[in-house]
């Protein structure tokens, strides 16, 4: 048996040396980003940016985290060279994963809401 | 193939599959893929209790108990800032080390691979001196909603560490040994693979359960 034409299309070398460091240069500046705007989201919420960031502080830190989850998945774990089929079998359950968070966290805000309703 | 060219191919021993791709790898990405509904379980059922506990020690607040006993926020940002950006370094190492085992250079594999464990013993050291410190404060598994969320969750997440670093020292042994030839450089990658993964998860855990209020 010969290996798949369409597979072996998408088996693209991996990345070199130079593309792994300046992923990860970014993803420490982006870590850095996080407990920055944490410091003065929160902590610094009198000063005029602190208060500008403050409503902003966990949209902005989810879009930062899906970021460096991004890029780990795509350069270090290689899914942006590799097999779509790898992606597949990883994209898949993430999506589930990412429907079952949400969906708990709407069913019990239902359910201590409708608590606090009812006493 | 000559035998030398035959050792350098990295997917010389893979066996002939339907979709092209080797089996074992399928094989780590569907494990990959069942750790993700696992650690969402975990992550869901953290958020659903944020900020339900009746008693203390909280996170980010400090509580006076009905006994007068005054307790300090008790996470440690500044910790677990740096065990983080360990963590996000071991992921680049890793890299990097598969990368020399790919082409043969067994200085670069086993330099970065043994960095890599390095930073992966120092994240579980971290973790255990946060929760003997957490215990050590009063914050116990059966304390309150917020001990016993966060203990499950980063309890898991410690031991897939523990797990990957255990994983990763059997394959330095390997590689001392000569045993991760270039075409049996897959065997790194699968190790490498699970690290990764678990660098995204805690990437996740960590605005979420240290950094957001």
């Amino acid at each position: 048996m010969t290996a798949h034409p369409a597979a072996t299309e998408h088996a693209h070398e991996h990345p070199g040396i130079g593309t792994y460091v300046k992923v990860g240069l970014f993803l420490f500046v982006l870590t850095a980003a996080e407990v920055a705007v944490y410091e003065i989201g929160y902590n610094s919420a009198g000063s005029a940016f602190g208060s500008i960031l403050h409503p902003v502080v966990v949209p902005v830190l989810l879009a930062l985290s899906a970021v460096k989850f991004a890029l780990v998945a795509m350069f270090y774990m290689h899914l942006k060279q590799d097999s779509r089929l790898f992606s597949s079998v990883f994209v898949f359950p993430l999506m589930i994963a990412a429907v079952i968070i949400l969906a708990l966290i709407g069913l019990f805000a239902y359910h201590y809401s409708f608590q606090k309703l009812i006493h | 193939m000559s035998h030398a060219a035959h050792a350098l191919d990295p997917h010389a021993l893979e066996h002939p599959t339907s979709t092209g791709l080797d089996s074992r790898k399928l094989a780590i990405w569907t494990f990959i893929g069942s750790e993700c509904l696992f650690f969402a379980s975990l992550i869901s059922t953290y958020l659903v209790y944020r900020g339900k506990s009746l008693v203390g020690p909280f996170p980010h607040e400090a509580w006076t108990s009905p006994a007068g006993q005054h307790f300090e926020p008790i996470l440690e940002i500044k910790l677990v800032t740096v065990g983080t950006a360990l963590l996000l370094f071991s992921s680049l190492f890793v890299v990097i080390a598969l990368n020399g085992a790919q082409r043969a250079r067994r200085g670069q594999f086993l330099t970065f691979l043994g960095l890599t464990i390095m930073c992966g013993i120092f994240f579980v050291g971290m973790q255990v001196y946060e929760f003997t410190h957490f215990v050590h404060e009063g914050l116990k598994l059966q304390t309150n909603l917020f001990g016993a969320s966060f203990f499950t969750l980063t309890g898991f997440h410690g031991t897939h560490v523990t797990i990957g670093v255990i994983w990763l020292i059997t394959m330095f042994i390997l590689g001392v040994r000569g045993k991760v030839p270039p075409a049996k450089s897959l065997n790194l990658e699968m190790a490498a693979l699970y690290w990764h993964f678990v660098d995204v998860v805690w990437i996740v855990i960590f605005p979420v359960v240290y950094l957001m209020k």
